[in-house]
């Protein structure tokens, strides 16, 4: 599904992404562990197509088609999604209305007619129910005023009205605490099927309690130093980052 | 070379035809501060960044019409059906468009002359023409040179108007370029409630020039709403004057929207010449193409504890130009006035120009008065953010844009107008 080739990108002239590889394949779960400022979530925005991002080599291949060649709303309808890590505020345009447009310009993409009305509120209250979140956010400005665990909440809620076939979650679980850490985690279970992949960013190994990942990578100074399955968590969680980044950096000298 | 001679013939012929009374004096005075003072230039301080020469680059004769009531169909506000509507035609009224619904007992509706010359002569030679004390350029003046068929209007005492008032300026210049000049008064009695809408259109596509002047003065307990919706063709462009004057305890609430145009001046005046009188001047200017606007605003604070509170947001796109230049006078007997103001805009080219100038002048030591403007830029983040969603970048832009002027247009009260502003807007905002 997801065929990422020696990446590397620039942000502001200072390269972040030194050669990145990595095969994700539709059902998969994988997870993305690293230390602060090692390029997890350039990478994420790397893929959703941020502009301020350059890549400089390399290649990413999402479903046969040239990733890097598409704009940010086209990769968002060719059915790639990114949960933000910092959800943006934005006052006066509504989250239902917003949406509803998303979800129609993806539906206008692949050729289908718009929702109407009336189907689009029944697809919203069943998604509704799946991330619960309540109604009286959702007629409020997108984000605006929202709670940290909100905002994710709303994420995870976009997500399941947009049914992407490749999630990328930037630390969705920062800022939230235990009970909303598993009403997000029990959203993306929900919406994970065998056509679908997964990409969990994150920094603490607590996520994966819930979320189970099939694989799990180590991201360090901007490569992927370590690949391993869940247990590798496990480990990165008792022994810290050290063990890993030591090792590189002592076979670096 | 500009000529303006021509207006000597057309003002000696108005008041051959009208020698007698105040108004024919009002003109005679007028006319005189006209040739005194010629068009202002941009070393006329209110006028610096605002050119109006090229507006009399052609000479304007006095046109009919043939304004149809199919015409008129298609320029119909929402909620047209519950409303007053007053048809002014190349800046005269029209009553064979118009349409009233209010009762006699709630409202009257004279010419300004009949007024002037019966029962309402001492109201108007108090308020009539109070505006040239505030404006004294040549443009204002030679409104009140030509001041002829307007329209007075009374709200009557202790009525609220059911029905509000929707006044369409159309200007007819599909043969020859038309000069507009409509005049008009409303005296909103005490303890009654009006809302007026003002729209202006022009048909044809020879050069309008709509120079209008309203003045509205406000009894004690009265609450006015006046929208003022500008939406007209890059060939129209007008200098439209509302003076208000609250000269009893009341409230007044207006929202200024412009969309398309040519050269657009709004004078926009409130005195605040009772005490504890509240006053709300909001507007949303939304420019591309080459559309010049320019919001002037004043209010002049002449008694204790007034509020008044302005706020105007403008984005100004391609070569468009806004302006915004908001004085605020507080006199010495205004005490415990508390004056608020902001502006801000969004430049989205870099052809386009934004000017904006805050201007104080208070003369009271006990007072609360604020100003702030700010330029910027769309928000990239949201923008990134919307697109992320497959929002496509221009309509991730217009969603932003609307967005910016929700504040502006969530004070637009009644939902049949602000739902038509809605529609305007995002039209207006779609249309590369």
């Amino acid at each position: 599904m997801l065929s990422i080739k020696n990446i590397h990108a620039n942000v502001e002239g200072k390269e972040i992404l030194k050669g990145i590889n990595l095969e994700i394949k539709a059902g998969e779960v994988h997870a993305i562990m690293g230390p602060n400022g090692s390029g997890k979530s350039t990478l994420a925005s790397v893929l959703a197509g941020r502009e301020e991002y350059e890549v400089t080599e390399g290649e990413v291949n999402f479903l046969n088609k040239d990733l890097l060649e598409l704009s940010p709303e086209d990769r968002a309808r060719e059915g790639l999604f990114l949960a933000f890590q910092y959800p943006v505020e934005i006052p006066g345009v509504s989250t239902t209305n917003f949406i509803k447009a998303a979800v129609n310009e993806k539906r206008k993409y692949q050729g289908l007619e718009p929702l109407d009305a009336v189907a689009f509120l029944k697809i919203m209250k069943e998604k509704m129910k799946l991330v619960e979140i309540d109604q009286s956010l959702l007629s409020r400005s997108i984000n605006e005023g929202f709670s940290g665990g909100e905002k994710k909440r709303n994420e995870i809620f976009q997500m399941a009205m947009l049914e992407p076939k490749l999630a990328i979650l930037d630390e969705t679980d920062s800022g939230l605490d235990i009970d909303a850490l598993r009403i997000v985690a029990n959203g993306i279970n929900k919406l994970h099927n065998p056509d679908r992949a997964v990409l969990v960013i994150t920094h603490y190994q607590r996520l994966l309690d819930y979320i189970q990942p099939d694989f799990v990578h180590v991201l360090y100074n901007g490569r992927i130093v370590k690949s391993g399955t869940k247990e590798l968590a496990l480990e990165l969680e008792q022994k810290g980052y050290d063990f890993i980044t030591d090792e590189v950096d002592l076979t670096a000298q | 070379m500009i000529d303006l001679t021509y207006f000597k013939a057309q003002f000696e012929q108005l008041q051959q035809d009208d020698p007698e009374g105040s108004i024919a004096a009002i003109r005679k005075e007028s006319f005189d501060v006209f040739n005194k003072a010629g068009l202002p230039t941009f070393r006329t301080e209110e006028w610096k960044y605002t050119g109006v020469g090229s507006l009399f680059e052609q000479s304007y004769q006095p046109v009919g019409h043939t304004i149809s009531t199919e015409d008129l169909e298609v320029l119909r506000m929402s909620g047209h059906h519950k409303a007053n509507e007053l048809v002014f035609v190349n800046g005269r009224f029209d009553a064979k468009l118009s349409n009233i619904l209010s009762d006699h007992d709630e409202i009257t509706l004279l010419s300004l002359k009949d007024a002037a010359s019966g029962s309402y002569h001492s109201l108007l030679s108090k308020h009539l023409n109070k505006s040239s004390e505030y404006i004294k350029d040549g443009i204002h003046a030679l409104n009140g040179a030509f001041i002829d068929e307007g329209i007075f209007i009374h709200i009557h005492k202790g009525k609220s108007l059911q029905h509000p008032i929707y006044v369409y300026h159309l200007m007819d210049s599909r043969n020859q370029p038309v000069l507009a000049q409509p005049r008009n008064f409303i005296y909103v009695d005490e303890s009654s409630k009006l809302q007026l809408t003002e729209t202006y259109a022009t048909l044809g596509t020879a050069d309008s020039f709509c120079n209008e002047v309203l003045e509205i003065v406000v009894e004690q307990n009265a609450f006015v709403e006046y929208y003022k919706i500008q939406n007209d063709k890059a060939n129209a462009s007008q200098v439209s004057t509302t003076h208000i004057t609250q000269a009893g305890r009341s409230y007044v609430h207006t929202v200024t929207i412009t969309l398309n145009g040519g050269i657009v001046r709004n004078n926009l005046n409130a005195v605040l010449d009772a005490a504890g009188n509240e006053t709300h001047l909001y507007g949303a200017y939304l420019l591309k193409g080459k559309t010049h606007a320019d919001n002037h605003t004043l209010i002049d604070n002449r008694q204790p504890n007034c509020f008044s509170n302005q706020l105007y947001k403008g984005i100004a796109d391609d070569a468009s130009t806004a302006v915004f230049n908001g004085r605020i006078m507080v006199q010495p007997d205004a005490q415990k006035t508390n004056s608020f103001q902001s502006n801000k805009n969004i430049l989205l080219s870099d052809n386009a120009t934004i000017n904006t100038k805050p201007q104080l002048e208070i003369f009271a030591d006990d007072v609360k008065c604020s100003h702030g403007c700010t330029v910027g830029q769309l928000d990239k983040e949201a923008l990134f953010y919307l697109r992320a969603r497959g929002i496509p970048q221009d309509q991730a832009e217009v969603l932003l844009l609307q967005a910016y002027a929700a504040d502006i247009l969530a004070q637009i009260k009644p939902m049949a107008i602000r739902a038509y502003v809605e529609k305007l807007i995002y039209d207006h905002l779609s249309i590369v």
